[in-house]
């Protein structure tokens, strides 16, 4: 078992994992000592039973906890495995580059779908993995350059007729005194609306953190694909926990009351696809993580590929207006 | 007990902070505290005599300034929120629902109306901070949706007055995707060339910003209103230090760009007519 693993156990992640070590142990001891393989086998068991139960009753705020994982692929690994030839394009062309969002054409290389070696645009929110990484890309929290960088490239992708794949991981767009005064507000307005005309298909996938308008910025589109543990709102459950509750300790509830997991999403019609995970989330198997999701974005590429593009734009306008519950007396 | 009795006579209580005036007649302006009676602000459209400190102003009130002669049709005033997650935090979203809709005798954070502005037919949605923060769920985003619809199937000039806190937290993803609907409908308006204007007033905030309140071809804003994505606050916590003043101001917006113009609500009518004149001459 890789050490790293250990190091960025989870919480409630503790009981399993102190149980399987005792069953490596115990293997590894009793290995060839035939009076222990029953018990061996009695321990695998109950290994396999907890893992069941933990994995199985995740509740949402665990489910938040496993989108953040700091061992979670990201979107360049999404990048990486799902494309080849991924060209970066980078800057706003009205101020700076921002390294928080990532984006370019690449050679998508689909699978089963018979989507397969196509260009597309790849826009992604990107984290980083180490400290350093991590606030050169302020944790995956854009400024304004970066909604502006992604808004230029997918009209790019509209002018070239390429498909557009939004790969959503983001704890909000960034809180700040620049981003602010650069106008995060109008970034964000000005993509949702070029967005919703572009005459390209876009497919969106939120592969951890999904959050409000940060996440919402570069992430509308003709299909709605969610990972099993990504989540997915108005405001981060500890935010909400916040303001709501007017401190910091009630995340928990916070993220009970949001319904912010792919299941809850997909009952009120806001996700289309849940691209399920490898058992404990996708950073226990990366490769079959991203076999998952490569196949699930091939079969909506072809899905609407298939369109012709006014019927797109109108079905994404159907799509962006049937959004929402509430009642109409019109008695 | 000697200490205690008042030795000097004459000491009162300045007459503007007794309570024994009746209750709800006087108002005190809360930035230069000079306090007027309500039918003097209902005259100054609840702008301080004194300081020209902008008052709240709801919807009602705003929807009457703009239309002519007061007149208009209200559209949508059937709609309602339904709880679609049933949320509680410490109090449960129903009642918060009960208590605006009964507090303000509104059944929604925003009015939608049609008539005519300076003789011009439009299409007004006025938001409203007394209900749940003037925050934006289903009901808000399909009322402003629809009046932008109104707008582009009648030929209208579309006018929205923005007030919120922005998007509603308790209905979760649903509010933040009606940033999606009302934009989208927005779009569907700029390709028939019809015009936006956008009048921003004291507060607004988050995903109300971060869509179709920043999208006006042409930006409004009201004295000193605040406007921004992030709130004061979360931006406070997360650099660790106070911010300027004026910081996240009309003004300061009008400096970085973002707002054409600041008007003071006592000419947000005429300023309106017009602009209005200028881009709709025959």
């Amino acid at each position: 078992m890789p050490k790293a693993r250990h190091k960025y156990l989870l919480d409630f992640e503790r009981p399993l994992a102190e149980l399987e070590e005792k069953l490596e142990e115990m293997r590894r001891l009793g290995s060839g000592a035939e009076d222990l393989a029953d018990q061996v086998a009695d321990l695998a068991a109950r290994v396999e039973e907890l893992r069941g139960s933990i994995y199985q009753n995740l509740t949402r705020w665990q489910r938040v906890q496993i989108a953040r994982h700091p061992l979670r692929p990201y979107t360049l690994d999404y990048i990486d495995a799902l494309t080849t030839g991924f060209f970066e394009l980078r800057g706003d062309r009205l101020f700076a580059d921002d390294p928080a969002i990532v984006s370019g054409f690449a050679t998508f290389r689909g699978s089963v779908s018979g989507y397969i070696n196509r260009t597309v645009l790849v826009v992604g929110h990107q984290k980083g993995r180490n400290t350093k990484e991590r606030q050169y890309r302020r944790f995956g929290m854009p400024n304004p350059e970066g909604y502006r960088k992604a808004g230029r490239l997918m009209r790019l992708a509209s002018r070239y007729g390429k498909p557009i794949l939004c790969l959503l991981d983001t704890p909000g767009a960034y809180p700040g005194m620049e981003a602010e005064s650069r106008g995060q507000a109008e970034a964000i307005a000005h993509n949702l609306l070029v967005m919703s005309r572009l005459r390209v298909p876009i497919i969106v996938v939120i592969i951890g953190e999904g959050a409000s308008g940060g996440a919402l910025g570069i992430g509308q589109g003709d299909r709605m694909l969610m990972l099993e543990n990504a989540w997915y709102s108005v405001i981060a459950p500890e935010s909400c926990s916040s303001i709501l509750w007017r401190s910091w300790d009630f995340k928990e509830e916070a993220a009970r009351a949001l319904r912010l997991t792919a299941t809850d999403l997909q009952e009120v019609g806001i996700i289309d696809t849940i691209i399920p995970e490898p058992v404990g989330g996708a950073h226990r198997d990366p490769r079959a993580t991203m076999t998952a999701v490569r196949d699930a974005v091939g079969a909506a590429m072809k899905e609407v590929s298939a369109l012709d593009i006014d019927t797109l734009l109108r079905e994404r306008q159907r799509r962006f207006d049937a959004v929402g519950i509430f009642t109409e007396d019109t008695s | 007990m000697a200490w205690f009795n008042r030795k000097k006579k004459g000491i009162l209580t300045a007459r503007h902070e007794r309570i024994d005036v009746p209750a709800g007649h006087w108002v005190k302006c809360p930035r230069c505290a000079q306090v007027s009676n309500r039918r003097e602000l209902d005259q100054s459209l609840w702008v301080c005599t004194k300081c020209e400190h902008h008052l709240r102003f709801g919807a009602e009130r705003y929807l009457s300034l703009l239309f002519d002669e007061a007149r208009f049709t209200q559209h949508d005033t059937d709609l309602r929120s339904k709880d679609p997650l049933t949320f509680t935090d410490r109090k449960a979203y129903a009642k918060r629902l009960r208590v605006a809709s009964q507090k303000t005798g509104l059944n929604a954070a925003v009015l939608a109306a049609t008539g005519k502005v300076g003789g011009h037919p439009a299409s007004v949605a006025a938001m409203d901070f007394s209900f749940i923060g003037g925050s934006m769920g289903s009901v808000v985003g399909e009322i402003v949706a629809r009046a932008i619809r109104r707008a582009v199937e009648h030929q209208l000039t579309l006018i929205i007055v923005s007030q919120s806190g922005g998007a509603r937290m308790m209905e979760g993803a649903l509010s933040l995707l009606q940033l999606t609907k009302t934009t989208s409908n927005l779009a569907l308006l700029k390709e028939r060339g019809l015009p936006y204007i956008s009048v921003l007033t004291h507060p607004t905030t988050g995903g109300v910003t971060a869509s179709f309140a920043m999208l006006g071809d042409i930006n409004i804003a009201e004295p000193g209103a605040l406007i921004g994505f992030a709130g004061p606050r979360v931006i406070r916590e997360t650099i660790g230090q106070d911010l300027p003043t004026g910081f996240q101001s009309a003004e300061f917006l009008q400096d970085h760009g973002f707002v054409d113009a600041i008007v003071d609500r006592r000419q947000l009518k005429r300023s309106l007519v017009h602009l209005l004149d200028l881009i709709l001459e025959p």
